[in-house]
């Protein structure tokens, strides 16, 4: 079948599966389902040895999760899969909020052992990401969005059995932060739907503080084990260090183009909000914006999202009100969220999730995302590489992306990768919420847009073209490249904000 | 000689792959592919047939394309000049200029090369780097020595070295270069630019030295750095109310054409040519600018 | 023509190809090393088997690692290959340029 924006999905794996429709979520009743509770008065529940608390809780056929905030630091998923492997444990489904790099081999290892045959996550990239591309899963991985996860967790089409959450601090009983400690990240925000859904929640910690520990993100009521571990993480490696602005002239063209097309639009005016990414472009973005913020004396109601050391400078500039952090991708992010009160602490739910009293996405009004490939219909995909290759993730593109102004920021190619493409290999976020296209030899606004077209028509530091143009510079510069192979093998489903599906992602043919 | 803007002069090392394909992108008017100073000895085939390649394939817009050539002394330059002729460049940079004799070199050598490539004689334009006291005291010969010639460029490097100094911060050391070559460009009515600035780091003496040799009347800088353009158009942006005058102008023309005058007045009172060139110029900057809408009114952002 | 001469052009930085060279007796051979192969691999080795071609040049191994170079900048390390290799670097075959 084809859903509606013509992509083919296998029939045998949409029995389950509504296909994409529209990006309207409309206002459905949904029923949110409730976790078990082994009751404890809250003592014994520290102990030195993981091996018993994995014995206790993980049986054959659960699913299982982590969080991501540790990043390319993480410790604890190594550790935890480790004895998961080494008590022969089979069949699980492995649910973290992503997966990163450090994590790879060791899934491979678990896949390879039969402990892990099934996978939910936001993406995938690196070894595992080719493994997975060549088929060494046999069912499809779900790829969703860090609102969706949310969504199915909390509706119950992901039951999480057992959550491992790498914490930085905890105390005897359970109350955790992610703001103290040598492995401090800031804000646990996608961590927080675990420890309030899985029925059994497992924090591990190598900081146990005195009772009670606040400010307290997870609290005592959510955790069953509190574990007692050598090291979290790599304080170096999990968060970027000194995020540096750009000074690739390519980058700041860009950028300075976004913040026209920002600057231009009928968004940016007094209490405006805006969310940006974690790149170097992104940051260039937000230089730009706090001149343009100061020129025009326009201050904004709040920042959104994966936050970083120039938002939060923004925020001690006086020209950002409010920083609501889901995630801190550097040490100054994280650290500044401890002492600011204007700095919250969101879970991924109220963060972005579809089917809720109003997440803050919806109240967004300017978003700025990245692409590794966009098409003529304005589709995008932040998802496969040129060469079918799993190799990013969704994070919260679909979900920004219903900001009032969503933006798309990326170089017109890649080396000899062209970014604006006729047909993109997969479409993650529909060019339906996609309204503006910056690139360094223009910028092409979604015909859907006629008002920003007239705004910007007017605006001589916005070079205005039609993405068909530049699709057609594109392949002037790089050629036409050769269609890729692909098998009849489905190796991941990508899922909507709302759960449905809006494309597959296909094996690659060698 | 062809008016154009040329506030920009962007140097690109001739062998680098990746800097020669995107040199189009960031709107310099003149973009240098560089054959000399920044390709290694080693390298200078290589480089030259990049650059060739890179001129017959690239879309560069509307830039201005310049190559500087090896030293005229070198067993680089004729091949250099050969190749830069048949790629159908449009303006040969000659480094180390001193003399007009050199100049009627270089041409001979193009005028060979033209016709050897079938290229429209007179096609391929010229300009002389000035890096010597002696290239300085001769400067007006140079800048006359040929109806090729479009503009004269201070590097300031060589030219400092050679008058026993270095660069200093207020540049009162090229002071009389830079008037030399300013004077002797307009005297020939062709374009004078001024040498790089090197030290990306120091935005503020960058932007100093920009609006110095702005004032003086250059027409242009050569830069080192993309990222240096936007500071120099900045610079050379014309205010609100030089647009709006010069539109006024514009319109006094406009009139006198109607009525099929050839005087033209303004307020009662006569323009005269200078005004009137200033104010095409000024229009120009702002086109370039992007104040001016399409129906040519100034547009305040 | 033949190649007698191994020789190198090119850089391994982004969007360049480092072109190899040398001595060959069966047509031409390449060894193609590409992070875009899928995608541009058959571009790839027909601009190189025409430029080398151009020259007169019947048998050559070329060993090609590519960061993704346009096909003028696989066309111009190949010339400058094929150039060191017949010793006329200095004096172009312009009817080839």
């Amino acid at each position: 079948m084809k859903n509606s924006i013509g992509r083919e999905l296998s029939d045998d794996l949409m029995r389950n599966y509504q296909p994409f429709k529209s990006t309207k979520i409309g206002n459905p009743i949904v029923q949110r389902v409730a976790p078990k509770v082994r009751v404890s008065t809250g003592d014994n529940k520290v102990t030195d040895s993981l091996a018993d608390v994995v014995r206790k809780t993980v049986k054959d056929g659960m699913t299982i999760s982590f969080h991501h905030h540790l990043r390319e630091g993480d410790f604890i998923f190594n550790l935890v899969m480790d004895e998961i492997i080494k008590q022969g444990i089979q069949d699980l489904t492995l649910a973290p909020s992503s997966l990163t790099n450090v994590m790879n081999d060791k899934v491979i290892e678990a896949i390879k052992a039969g402990t892990i045959t099934h996978i939910e996550s936001s993406g995938m990239r690196g070894t595992l990401g080719e493994a997975v591309s060549h088929g060494i899963l046999k069912d499809p991985v779900i790829l969703r969005s860090h609102g969706s996860r949310a969504r199915a967790i909390e509706n119950g089409e992901t039951k999480i059995d057992v959550a491992f959450l790498g914490v930085p601090n905890a105390d005897r009983c359970g109350n955790a932060n992610g703001m103290t400690g040598d492995a401090a990240f800031g804000s646990l925000g996608y961590a927080l739907i675990d420890a309030q859904y899985a029925d059994q929640v497992v924090l591990l910690t190598d900081n146990i503080v005195d009772y009670p520990n606040t400010p307290a993100s997870i609290k005592q009521t959510q955790v069953d084990y509190v574990v007692k571990v050598d090291q979290v993480g790599d304080p170096d490696r999990i968060g970027s260090g000194a995020t540096r602005f750009t000074k690739n002239p390519k980058d700041l063209k860009i950028a300075k183009m976004v913040n026209n097309v920002i600057v231009h639009s009928p968004y940016f005016k007094q209490g405006f909000s805006f969310q940006t990414g974690s790149g170097g472009a992104a940051l260039a973005v937000a230089r730009f914006l706090k001149q343009s913020m100061l020129d025009k004396q326009i201050t904004a109601s709040f920042a959104l999202g994966g936050i970083t050391t120039p938002i939060v400078d923004l925020m001690n500039d006086g020209l950002v009100q409010k920083v609501m952090d889901v995630q801190d991708f550097d040490k100054g992010a994280a650290d500044s969220m401890k002492n600011n009160q204007n700095q919250q602490e969101i879970d991924a739910s109220w963060y972005a999730d579809a089917d809720n009293k109003g997440a803050m996405v919806d109240q967004l009004d300017v978003c700025i995302l990245s692409a590794l490939e966009i098409d003529t219909d304005f589709n995008v995909n932040v998802m496969t590489g040129s060469n079918g290759v799993l190799r990013g993730a969704i994070g919260g593109h679909q979900d920004a992306a219903t900001a009032k102004m969503t933006i798309i920021s990326a170089p017109l190619t890649r080396g000899r990768i062209a970014t604006v493409v006729p047909k993109v290999g997969t479409v993650v976020t529909p060019g339906e919420s996609i309204d503006v296209l910056v690139t360094e030899a223009g910028v092409a606004v979604n015909p859907a847009r006629q008002d920003l077209i007239a705004a910007f028509k007017k605006v001589p530091s916005i070079p205005l073209v039609t993405i068909e143009e530049l699709q057609q510079k594109a392949e002037a510069i790089v050629g036409k490249p050769e269609p890729l192979q692909h098998t009849n093998k489905t190796v991941a489903m990508i899922e909507y904000r709302d759960g449905t599906i809006i494309d597959e992602v296909k094996e690659i043919k060698d | 000689m062809e008016e154009r803007l040329r506030r920009t002069m962007m140097f690109v090392p001739g062998n680098n792959a990746g800097m020669v394909r995107d040199a189009g992108i960031y709107g310099a008017d003149s973009i240098m592919f560089d054959l000399e100073d920044a390709v290694s000895l080693a390298e200078k085939d290589a480089a030259r047939i990049l650059v060739y390649q890179a001129l017959q394939t690239q879309d560069y817009g509307d830039s201005e394309l310049v190559v500087r050539v090896n030293d005229i002394d070198s067993k680089y330059f004729k091949p250099d000049v050969f190749a830069m002729v048949k790629a159908g460049v449009d303006v040969i940079r000659l480094p180390k200029t001193e003399s007009a004799a050199m100049i009627h070199q270089l041409v001979q050598v193009i005028e060979e090369a033209e016709k050897k490539f079938n290229r429209q004689p007179g096609s391929t334009h010229v300009m002389a780097a000035i890096e010597s006291a002696k290239g300085v005291m001769n400067v007006l010969e140079i800048a006359q020595a040929s109806d090729r010639m479009i503009g004269l460029a201070l590097s300031a490097e060589d030219y400092t070295t050679d008058l026993k100094t270095h660069r200093y911060p207020d540049g009162a050391e090229l002071e009389f270069a830079r008037n030399m070559i300013l004077n002797a460009a307009r005297t020939a009515g062709i374009a004078a630019f001024d040498t790089v600035f090197t030290n990306m780091n120091d935005e503020e003496g960058f932007k100093r030295e920009v609006e110095h040799i702005h004032e003086l009347g250059f027409d242009g800088k050569s830069l080192i750095n993309p990222r240096q353009i936007d500071m120099v158009n900045q610079i050379y942006q014309p205010s609100q109310v030089e647009i709006e005058d010069a539109l006024d102008v514009q319109a006094a023309i406009e009139e006198a054409h109607r009525q099929g005058s050839g005087v033209i007045s303004m307020n009662g009172q006569m323009v005269d040519r200078p005004v009137v060139l200033r104010a095409q110029r000024v229009i120009r900057l702002a086109q370039a600018s992007g104040l001016l809408n399409e129906e040519g009114e100034f547009i305040e952002e | 023509m033949e190649i007698k001469q191994t020789a190198l052009a090119g850089t391994l930085e982004s969007s360049d190809i480092q072109v190899t060279i040398s001595q060959g007796n069966h047509g031409i051979e390449i060894d193609l090393d590409s992070s875009v192969e899928k995608l541009y691999g058959k571009q790839i080795r027909k601009v190189i088997i025409e430029t080398i071609q151009a020259y007169g040049i019947e048998n050559a191994k070329v060993k090609a690692v590519d960061k993704g170079a346009l096909d003028c900048v696989i066309k111009a390390r190949v010339m400058t290959a094929v150039q060191r290799a017949l010793g006329t670097s200095d004096e172009p075959n312009w009817e080839v340029l």
